[in-house]
């Protein structure tokens, strides 16, 4: 599907980054017809196009923009840049190859929300792109696109680049804030909300660097052009990004409303993959969204949609609302990553469970706690000393922590549990055979040896023993 | 007085490590305009340390902590959180390897794991002739190029791994040549 590239557009142009390439493509024209409106209407404008962010949680951006108090003196404008969910990568292509359309973007949020400042926050690992963003930001200025009075339009707007130091709980829009503050970026109790009181206790906007990007677009096509592409519920175009063992990893961008199987076997985007061999599974939006079973299982009969059921589910659409269907947390930031038929699902189960222990700010118990017991048990089945209760205790131990049951501060632990119940939960099956054909005596006879921190106590039928009522006589009686 | 900071002479002179030149404190306020307050400039100064000194010094931190006004335990405190700032003196290239689950399907562990082997050290050490520091990372965000790994401020992509033995060898496999900002000053060159 020919598809005329929007927010890519100057990707692959010979030095796409100077403001002068930008400006030949047509650049820095909606800022100039931002000016001429009132900041009201554009606030307006965006509601009409429904542009829900695109940074993972999908909230139109705005009615964000509509929460700000109307007798507000200051407003902060956050660009969020921290972009830490694996595997993202397109805000890292738009960055390097077209900041300028970033900060027009930056211009119009900044002129309709009256903020004053701008802060991009950076990842810290984000070092060759950070140098390309400096480089084209002193160069707006030096356009007068940035400072004093600009364009003529007697609009004031300071924008600086903040680099953040590896955390990845700072993509959460108050970890951000704090920060930017200069704190250890541990996210804020909500309410109250960033736009009542956020960086410095002023009114702020946090929007991801897609969102704002596509802010000149709606502005110099129109909202007709806009809510012509993609679905129902999700208007608008969006970078696709894929990863992993496919013919053509990168990023591509499409209207919302792409398949899954399409971004992976389609030539437009992945082409296929490695060596003819079969998807196992694919995370459809990030990590944190879960996984859909890959092509190794069978078509469901009529298209029916069962995640309970061991069913293909690469049909999936990759829009705000259809992940949702398949058990997933939603859109994500759409970038998938599959997982090939040869990959050891204990691998995967692994690697997602270390990352979410390792970045768990360490605040709420629940998610402290839980993603390290989940991270030790994952351990453990992968060391071949797994037990059949203990994908069991995964499936309990996701249920008490995150933000829906209401026992965390921000989002962190439900972008855990989604990716770690899905997969325990879509490929029971696999885990069974593996634990099952485990050596016998394997697991009492190296149970201290593999993981001994988690050992103190001593586990009957997956669980400590204290935590069942009358078990402290049954400690006792083990210790002696 | 809990609200007086009182320097009890706890840590030994020499344990303090070096501390910030004139022109880095200097180039630490300049920060200040950008924000309301003084504490917001806390990244911005401790990458300066790092990039001047190479490691967060005790010495660096208690300087930020006064030009800061702030108390030496918050400097302290941030520098613990963030996963990129490095409390001891770090090699003279830190290789960052990437082990999210795109680059560990593409073979990131074995990468990790010859690197391990070529320099004989483990994650998170520094060779004995202080030339490489070996570490990870969660996610470089580079996953189409995957496997990769970051040295110093250069991005390796697709590194196979009859490539690490060349990338070792290569004295430029740091060096980026990207057009810099005058406002950003490059660390010097050692």
């Amino acid at each position: 599907m020919p598809y005329d590239k929007v927010l890519m557009k100057n990707v692959g142009v010979p030095n796409s980054t100077a403001i002068q390439t930008y400006k030949a493509s047509g650049g820095y024209q909606a800022v100039a017809k931002a000016f001429g409106m009132q900041p009201g209407d554009i606030i307006d404008l965006v509601k009409q196009a429904n542009l829900r962010g695109r940074g993972g949680a999908g909230f139109p951006a705005g009615l964000k923009w509509g929460f700000l108090p109307p007798d507000r003196e200051l407003t902060y404008l956050c660009v969020n840049a921290d972009e830490s969910e694996p595997p993202t990568f397109c805000n890292r292509v738009l960055m390097e190859n077209d900041p300028h359309m970033l900060f027009e973007g930056i211009l119009i949020a900044g002129y309709a929300t009256k903020a004053k400042v701008a802060y991009i926050y950076m990842r810290g690992e984000f070092m060759e792109q950070f140098h390309i963003m400096q480089r084209a930001l002193d160069d707006a200025y030096q356009a007068g696109y940035f400072g004093k009075n600009i364009l003529g339009s007697g609009y004031d707007l300071d924008c600086y680049i903040h680099r953040g130091a590896g955390a990845y709980v700072c993509g959460e829009e108050t970890g951000l804030i704090e920060s930017i503050e200069g704190k250890r970026g541990q996210p804020r109790i909500k309410p109250p909300f960033p736009a009542i009181a956020g960086l410095f206790h002023k009114p702020t906007v946090v929007n991801n660097v897609e969102t704002l990007a596509c802010l000149p677009h709606i502005l110099t096509r129109g909202v007709e052009w806009w809510t012509g592409l993609g679905t129902e519920s999700s208007k608008g175009t969006k970078m696709y990004c894929v990863s992993g063992p496919v013919n053509k990893p990168g990023c591509y961008e499409a209207p919302l409303g792409i398949s899954v199987r399409d971004l992976i076997y389609s030539d437009d985007f992945g082409g296929g993959m490695r060596g003819g061999k079969k998807v196992k599974g694919v995370f459809p939006g990030g990590l944190s969204v879960g996984i859909l079973r890959g092509d190794i299982f069978d078509k469901a009969p009529g298209g029916a949609v069962d995640p309970e059921k061991n069913f293909d589910e690469l049909d999936c659409i990759l829009d705000f609302d259809d992940p949702r269907r398949y058990g997933l947390l939603g859109l994500g930031t759409a970038a998938a990553v599959v997982v090939p038929e040869d990959a050891d699902i204990r691998d995967v189960l692994l690697n997602i469970a270390r990352f979410y222990s390792t970045e768990s700010c360490g605040q709420c118990t629940q998610c402290r706690e839980g993603t390290t017991w989940i991270y030790q048990i994952a351990r453990r089945i992968h060391a071949g000393a797994g037990r059949p209760r203990d994908l069991d205790l995964i499936a309990e131990l996701t249920f008490s922590m995150g933000m829906m049951p209401g026992l965390s501060i921000c989002g962190l632990p439900d972008g855990a549990v989604y990716p770690i119940r899905t997969v325990v939960q879509k490929y029971r099956d696999e885990f069974e055979r593996c634990i099952a054909e485990q050596p016998a005596g394997f697991v009492e006879d190296h149970i201290e040896r593999i993981n001994a921190a988690a050992y103190d106590l001593p586990i009957r039928d997956g669980r400590a023993m204290t935590h069942l009522a009358g078990t402290m006589h049954e400690l006792k009686i083990r210790q002696e | 007085m809990s609200w007086q900071v009182i320097d009890r002479k706890t840590v030994a002179e020499e344990k303090l490590g070096p501390g910030l030149s004139a022109a880095a404190k200097e180039k630490v306020r300049s920060y200040f305009d950008r924000f309301p307050t003084k504490r917001a400039a806390m990244l911005p100064a401790l990458h300066m340390a790092q990039d001047e000194i190479g490691y967060c010094s005790l010495r660096a931190m208690r300087e930020i902590a006064e030009i800061l006004e702030v108390p030496p335990s918050a400097v302290s405190d941030v520098v613990t959180f963030y996963t990129h700032f490095w409390t001891h003196p770090r090699g003279e290239k830190v290789i960052t390897v990437c082990r999210s689950l795109s680059c560990e399907l593409m073979g990131g562990k074995k990468i990790l794991a010859a690197l391990k082997e070529k320099l004989g050290i483990d994650e998170h050490e520094t060779t004995p002739d202080g030339k490489y520091s070996l570490v990870t990372e969660e996610c470089l965000a580079l996953c189409e190029h995957g496997p990769c790994l970051l040295i110093n401020e250069k991005t390796h992509k697709c590194v196979r791994l009859e490539d690490v033995d060349e990338i070792l060898k290569d004295p430029d496999n740091d060096k980026v040549t990207m057009p810099r900002s005058d406002l950003f000053d490059a660390p010097p060159q050692a």
